[in-house]
């Protein structure tokens, strides 16, 4: 489904990415791991089409994304749906238009078409009736919800999550991972995941993947990863795991 | 005597240094601003290239000819009618020296109409709409909304730049011919209250010197000052780093406001060249 090869990427003479590869089978939730700053959130802004690689291709069914023109990409784009760590929810629109934005831009459907898909989608998310609420209006954890609703409102073949859990309490955090469980067995869909929240990266991940110094140094299942003996690998996950023990 | 010659060497190293930096910081600072402009000429393509093409926002347009226009006719208004009343009065101070204060009705109207109406409306918009632009979609960056429209499939410029762009090029001459009619009536009413002159003449006055022309190349430079208050509101908006938070999006309201300042006042000496020199117009 989505095939990552030989990615390079440089900022300012610091090089995040050296020559990444990755291939992502459909179907999948990968959760791509690794510290802060080791371009997790470089690589998925790359699937999106945010950002150009130096080097490299990112291949979506087929396409490399990395060559598209404007128009094309944004087809590739209408397969994708992705959460952003902050939400990135329009806030000056409510619950509803948010969630709704993208059918309203891309189909051509009635309002209350349009009406229908957004609570079915805010079902999903345990929204329901949230509708005319603002952003502001929102929790943290709520917020995502919404943003995951909209992400999935054009029936995406790939949803890409950018720290779903970062910011939320545990609860809450759990909450989000139940979700994208919930989604992935739902819908089908491929899901990339960046976290550096090791719970919810063995909690909602079918592979996953660890990025260090630009690279992927592991990857499999989240039984091999346990597996792996790579001392940077084990580092990270004790570490990670005392820090939210 | 080594002592003066390595002091003397020291000296020269020290002129030669700071020669390079200035260099170094004077060429940096003038990369920087070419490469803005080369930036904000594209987006202002852009702009003209998406503005057209469907699908046609229309809703969104009339969102902001509604936000541009209706919140601002207050503001422009008082502006245009203090504005007429300091023209008035100035120009009755220097008319009566040259026994021409007769003529104050003229010099308002054509004051207003030709330089002053569109000028204090462009500064009043640029301050409040142009800096209202730069910030919230400055916000929009920070907090990766236009992230999330581009992954959308949603063109930001298509979306959040045109209707900003039409509504300010539309509504800037339609604020204009208000603060052309409130500019004349504040020199009507510094007319008949301060001075003690005839009303009627002064109005009669300002009617025979206003001139379909006028109105339509003060519209036009109107129509123009709000295409470059858009496109600099939006392009410092659009260019503020993600990692700049709150602190880059007030500075780059600042600047949004300063820059469109400087720039309709540039564009002004332009379009008057133009206009009147050049093309002869009156």
């Amino acid at each position: 489904m989505i095939w990552i090869e030989d990615l390079w990427k440089n900022f300012e003479n610091k090089e995040v990415l050296t020559g990444l590869e990755l291939y992502i089978p459909r179907g999948e939730t990968l959760v791509v791991m690794g510290q802060s700053g080791c371009g997790k959130s470089v690589l998925l802004k790359m699937i999106t089409g945010l950002m150009k690689p130096d080097q490299g291709q990112i291949w979506i069914d087929g396409e490399d994304i990395t060559i598209l023109t404007r128009k094309a990409l944004n087809r590739t784009r209408r397969k994708l749906g992705m959460l952003f760590q902050s939400a990135a929810l329009f806030d000056s629109m409510t619950v509803a238009e948010n969630v709704g934005f993208m059918v309203s831009q891309h189909m051509k459907l009635s309002k209350r078409e349009i009406d229908e898909i957004v609570a079915e989608k805010l079902r999903l998310v345990q929204l329901d009736g949230t509708q005319d609420l603002r952003p502001a209006e929102l929790s943290g954890g709520m917020r995502k919800r919404v943003g995951l609703a909209r992400a999935i409102a054009c029936n995406p073949e790939v949803i890409l999550y950018d720290e779903p859990t970062t910011g939320l309490d545990p609860i809450t955090a759990l909450e989000i991972n139940r979700l994208i469980r919930d989604l992935h067995q739902k819908l089908q869909v491929t899901s990339v995941v960046v976290t550096h929240d090791m719970a919810s990266a063995f909690s909602v991940g079918t592979r996953m993947a660890m990025i260090h110094q630009g690279q992927v140094i592991a990857h499999g299942t989240p039984d091999e990863i346990w597996k792996i003996d790579n001392p940077v690998l084990q580092q990270f996950i004790a570490h990670e795991n005392h820090h939210q023990n | 005597m080594n002592d003066q010659s390595s002091i003397q060497r020291q000296t020269l190293y020290d002129s030669r240094n700071f020669l390079i930096r200035f260099i170094d910081f004077a060429g940096s600072r003038a990369l920087n601003w070419i490469s803005g402009l080369g930036s904000a000429t594209m987006l202002v393509w852009e702009t003209w290239s998406l503005a057209f093409r469907p699908p046609l926002q229309f809703k969104l347009l009339v969102h902001q000819l509604y936000l541009i226009g209706v919140n601002s006719i207050s503001v422009v208004l008082i502006s245009g009618l203090f504005t007429g009343m300091v023209l008035a009065t100035q120009g009755y101070h220097q008319l009566i020296q040259l026994s021409a204060e007769g003529t104050l009705g003229k010099f308002v109207t054509v004051s207003v109409v030709k330089e002053l109406g569109p000028m204090v409306t462009a500064f009043v918009l640029a301050g409040r709409i142009g800096a209202s632009i730069t910030a919230e979609l400055g916000t929009m960056k920070v907090t990766e909304q236009i992230d999330a429209l581009e992954v959308m499939a949603t063109n930001p410029v298509k979306y959040l730049v045109v209707p900003r762009f039409l509504a300010c090029a539309i509504m800037l001459p339609i604020l204009t011919l208000f603060a052309i009619v409130f500019g004349i009536a504040g020199g009507y009413l510094a007319a008949i209250i301060l001075f003690d002159m005839n009303g009627l003449f002064f109005l009669k006055l300002a009617q025979a010197n206003l001139f379909i022309n006028s109105i339509v190349i003060s519209l036009v430079k109107a129509s123009a000052f709000g295409m470059a208050i858009a496109s600099i509101g939006c392009y410092k908006g659009f260019t503020i780093s993600s990692a700049g938070g709150a602190e880059g999006v007030g500075k780059s309201t600042t600047g949004s406001a300063v820059t469109s300042l400087v720039s309709i006042l540039a564009l002004d000496a332009f379009l008057n060249h133009l206009l009147y020199t050049v093309w002869g117009l009156q």
